[in-house]
């Protein structure tokens, strides 16, 4: 099966180069690295390292750049894309677990969890309310639990990734909704217990009150857009991917 | 309304129309945008040329003077122009944003080629 990493990165010149050879130790897959408007040097640094870049002409932000990296690997053929970020939060060592997990069939999206066990970071007590509550919505509206439904660390087969090339696709947070939809589209949705780092900057994109009211309010009105969506209408979109 | 009054309301009205053909003449308005604003002058027109008309509407909505009816149908007009303008800067970004992503995507595979193999150094 053809596989692919893409990693979108704003900014990451002093983490992409590592973040690409620690990849590189657990897996074949290409890596591509969707330079997402970036005014230093990530672009030149993930090519030293050997990745493939696709460079965005001006910031477009997180959502826009997972887009790139699935139209990227539609139009190239691959089977399966895991995408995860480029600032080294998310550990490589769990790729062969996600390939491995999707090339048997046994779900068409893993999501890769940090409350499953395994430890390490743990976001603040905020983003930990935010999680909880989109937790009980998934869990009212598609009857499963999901713990970690904000987690960016995710694997995903061909006919999923197609689905999110088109402009239903929601681009300015693509998370809680994004689950919530491939469910009612009939797509297997399961987690893979991760291990996470903190951004060694300590950024994040929920950063200041603004930010995560607007955040929440985007994220409801997706939600809600979602559910009075027409149920069959979702499913046969899934269904002819 | 005196002649005054009506006189002046013309004016401005014939203004706005003579505005509007010389910016879509110009190239600096486009046809799609211009029945809009034409569409209000001729309102206007038909509000200065025919005010009973104008009290009229006032009756019927319940205003208590024609000038309040005017001022809620303008601020109708106005929040119905923002929701169009809202629209078309969607659309617009959404092209935008796909237009971007197919430069992006045919400008890296102009300078580095298809990428098999990549993850792979010694396959390619």
């Amino acid at each position: 099966m053809k596989k692919c990493i893409i990693i979108p990165a704003f900014n990451e010149g002093k983490n992409i180069a590592t973040v690409i050879e620690g990849i590189r130790k657990h897996t074949d897959a290409d890596i591509i690295v969707i330079n997402d408007g970036s005014r230093d040097n990530t672009a030149t640094q993930a090519k030293k390292a050997g990745a493939y870049v696709i460079s965005h002409p001006f910031n477009m932000r997180y959502g826009v750049a997972l887009q790139t990296g699935y139209k990227f690997a539609l139009k190239n053929g691959y089977d399966l894309l895991l995408q995860m970020d480029g600032d080294g939060q998310h550990l490589p060592s769990s790729i062969p677990i996600f390939f491995d997990m999707l090339e048997k069939g046994e779900c068409d999206v893993l999501v890769g969890s940090r409350f499953l066990g395994l430890g390490g970071y743990h976001p603040g007590i905020l983003k930990t309310i935010g999680i909880g509550l989109f937790k009980v919505i998934i869990r009212i509206m598609n009857g499963e639990r999901i713990t970690d439904p904000t987690s960016g660390y995710q694997c995903m087969n061909r006919k999923v990734f197609s689905i999110f090339t088109d402009d239903s696709f929601p681009c300015d947070y693509p998370d809680t909704n994004v689950i919530i939809r491939l469910h009612r589209m009939g797509f297997i949705v399961k987690e893979l217990p991760v291990n996470m780092q903190p951004n060694p900057e300590g950024r994040s994109m929920h950063r200041g009150a603004f930010k995560i009211i607007y955040y929440f309010f985007t994220m409801s009105l997706s939600i809600f857009i979602t559910m009075i969506s027409d149920r069959d209408y979702l499913r046969d979109k899934g269904a002819r991917s | 309304m005196t002649l005054s009054q009506t006189a002046f309301g013309v004016v401005t009205v014939f203004i706005i129309f003579f505005t509007i053909i010389y910016l879509v003449k110009k190239g600096k308005l486009r046809e799609e945008y211009s029945w809009m604003w034409l569409l209000t002058g001729l309102i206007l027109l038909i509000v200065v040329l025919r005010f009973d008309f104008l009290v009229y509407i006032s009756r019927l909505i319940g205003a208590v003077s024609p000038t309040n009816t005017l001022f809620v149908f303008g601020i109708i007009f106005l929040i119905f122009l923002c929701l169009h303008f809202a629209i078309k800067i969607s659309l617009l970004t959404y092209e935008v944003k796909n237009l971007a992503q197919k430069v992006s995507l045919l400008e890296a595979e102009y300078e580095q080629g298809k990428p098999t193999g990549i993850g792979h150094p010694e396959l390619t």
